[in-house]
């Protein structure tokens, strides 16, 4: 599916996001990106997803280059990003191409399957936060994209929302089986989600291990072996230390 | 699924809202007359009482009744009629310049560097300095007079637009590329409705320098419109005539702008707006 080979970003005035990393995924995968900010995780993505093509190396994805497009890609930002001129349904169609009314019932129906079913006619200044999101994830999936890049989606919500969304997330990835990407730098949030976390770390950011996610799902929030998961990447991020010197007191 | 957040979803239509907005509308507008209505009777008694000198200032019925003597001549009509075309010919070749130039340069960077440092020179001059180059260009008639409005009209109009396309949030843009959008469609389907409300701001101020214009060309010799009233009035020393001449532009003018006004809260209805 996604190929990642010897990928970096050094900017204009030198300054390297990253230095050169490889990963594949798989079909279907959830895949999260994890790191402490700064490590240029957003950076690969907005590589990955054709919107900065500055960097060194090779990205395809089902053997297509992103350099010469992305339009099997789907992204949702962090920030909703909905053209506030647009209804809250015109925004969902807006990567769409083809006639009215087919465009509309396709809407309709991914708004119904991200639970804004009733919020068509909208501006979106009308919606809260969490909404707001959930039709900006409605706007990535109608174009049917095979890869479905997300950039730390949930982390300008709050926890409650969070949680709706990840779960929501899930449900629509149990009907389609869409692959994903997720930036995110929130363990349990990488932990509920993703098949597989890349953790990235240090400055400019390396990809320093390549965790694979063994848990069913639908999985158990605090669950003991998430639990056992964090501790190992929180191990992985040098980010335990205080906790086993207390321990050890 | 989770349906929690949706139950609550904002219900703006709620029945009955027109009515009370539209009581709002008069209230708010019954407490804007309190003062000038205030006003004008302290004018009128104190003119009456000659407390005011008549051949200086007369009373607002004196006023009136000179207006209305100006309507029923059907003089008033030839002023306004003159005045108002003036500033609506001038207002739409200003806008329509401004239009093409800002959206080039608006869109287009080098261009940018190219013209801007001439335009904002063009831009510090004074108004009036043009009045004598465009009469002994054009001559005293109607087009020296619309050219003088239309570059009034034109440096707002385009300063917005220049300012409403590069302001245009990068990230809606970015929305643009994932879809790979053509660099046409981005620029009809996010720039240019995004840089809307910027554009309609300098439409309004626009045409708020076009009125002011549209004074400064009739003052320099015109036989008919609202300046010709007032230069009139002053040469014949009545200053009835030249307080109803600054009436009537007050209300052309506060009547163009609530046109504009209401075009632009109707195509900016989107907008998250502070409203009271």
């Amino acid at each position: 599916m996604l190929a990642v080979q010897k990928v970096s970003r050094t900017f204009d005035n030198g300054y390297k996001a990253f230095k050169p990393v490889s990963f594949h995924t798989e079909q279907s995968e959830i895949v999260g990106i994890l790191g402490t900010s700064g490590c240029g995780k957003s950076t690969l993505l907005r590589a990955i997803a054709g919107l900065d093509l500055g960097f060194d190396g090779e990205i395809s994805f089902q053997e297509q280059s992103v350099r010469s497009g992305t339009e099997h890609t789907g992204v949702v930002f962090q920030e909703p990003r909905l053209m506030p001129w647009l209804t809250v349904i015109d925004n969902v169609v807006f990567g769409l191409k083809g006639n009215k009314q087919e465009k509309r019932e396709k809407g309709a129906r991914l708004l119904r399957a991200v639970g804004l079913k009733d919020t068509e006619k909208l501006y979106p200044r009308e919606l809260s936060g969490g909404m707001a999101q959930r039709a900006a994830i409605a706007r990535a999936l109608v174009t049917n994209p095979q890869l479905l890049l997300l950039d730390e989606p949930f982390s300008a919500l709050d926890a409650f929302t969070k949680m709706q969304l990840q779960e929501l997330l899930i449900d629509l990835w149990e009907t389609n089986h869409t692959s994903m990407l997720i930036v995110t730098h929130d363990i349990d949030e990488a932990l509920f989600l993703c098949d597989r976390v890349l953790i990235f770390r240090d400055q400019p950011g390396v990809l320093f291990k390549d965790l694979k996610i063994d848990l069913q799902r639908p999985r158990e929030r605090g669950s003991l072996e998430m639990a056992e998961y964090k501790r190992e990447i929180l191990q992985s991020l040098d980010l335990n230390h205080d906790v086993h010197v207390k321990s050890a007191i | 699924m989770t349906q929690t957040e949706v139950s609550h979803s904002p219900n703006k239509k709620s029945p009955g809202k027109k009515t009370t907005s539209s009581v709002n509308y008069i209230r708010s507008f019954a407490i804007g007359l309190i003062i000038p209505a205030l006003l004008l009777i302290i004018w009128e008694v104190a003119s009456r009482a000659g407390i005011f000198p008549q051949y200086l200032l007369p009373a607002p019925s004196a006023v009136i009744s000179t207006l209305v003597a100006l309507a029923s001549s059907g003089e008033l009509w030839t002023h306004v009629s003159s005045t108002l075309s003036r500033v609506l010919i001038g207002f739409f070749l200003g806008t329509i310049v401004a239009v093409v130039l800002g959206s080039f340069i608006g869109f287009f960077k080098p261009l940018e560097r190219l013209f801007d440092p001439l335009l904002q020179a063009l831009r510090s001059i004074p108004s009036l300095a043009w009045v004598p180059l465009f009469i002994l260009w054009m001559g005293i008639a109607e087009t020296s007079k619309v050219t003088l409005i239309a570059v009034g009209v034109f440096f707002p109009v385009y300063l917005n637009i220049v300012s409403g396309i590069q302001g245009v949030d990068r990230k809606l843009i970015e929305v643009g590329k994932v879809y790979n959008m053509s660099t046409a469609s981005i620029i009809t389907r996010i720039v240019l409705p995004a840089s809307l409300p910027s554009f309609l701001v300098g439409l309004r101020s626009g045409l708020g320098l076009g009125w002011m214009f549209v004074v400064a060309a009739e003052l320099m010799g015109a036989s008919e419109g609202l300046g010709f009233l007032l230069t009139l009035g002053q040469n014949t020393s009545r200053p009835d005539t030249i307080l109803a001449s600054i009436i009537l532009f007050a209300i052309l003018g506060k009547a163009t702008d609530a046109i504009l006004k209401q075009l632009e809260n109707r195509s900016l209805r989107w907008q998250d707006r502070y409203e009271t």
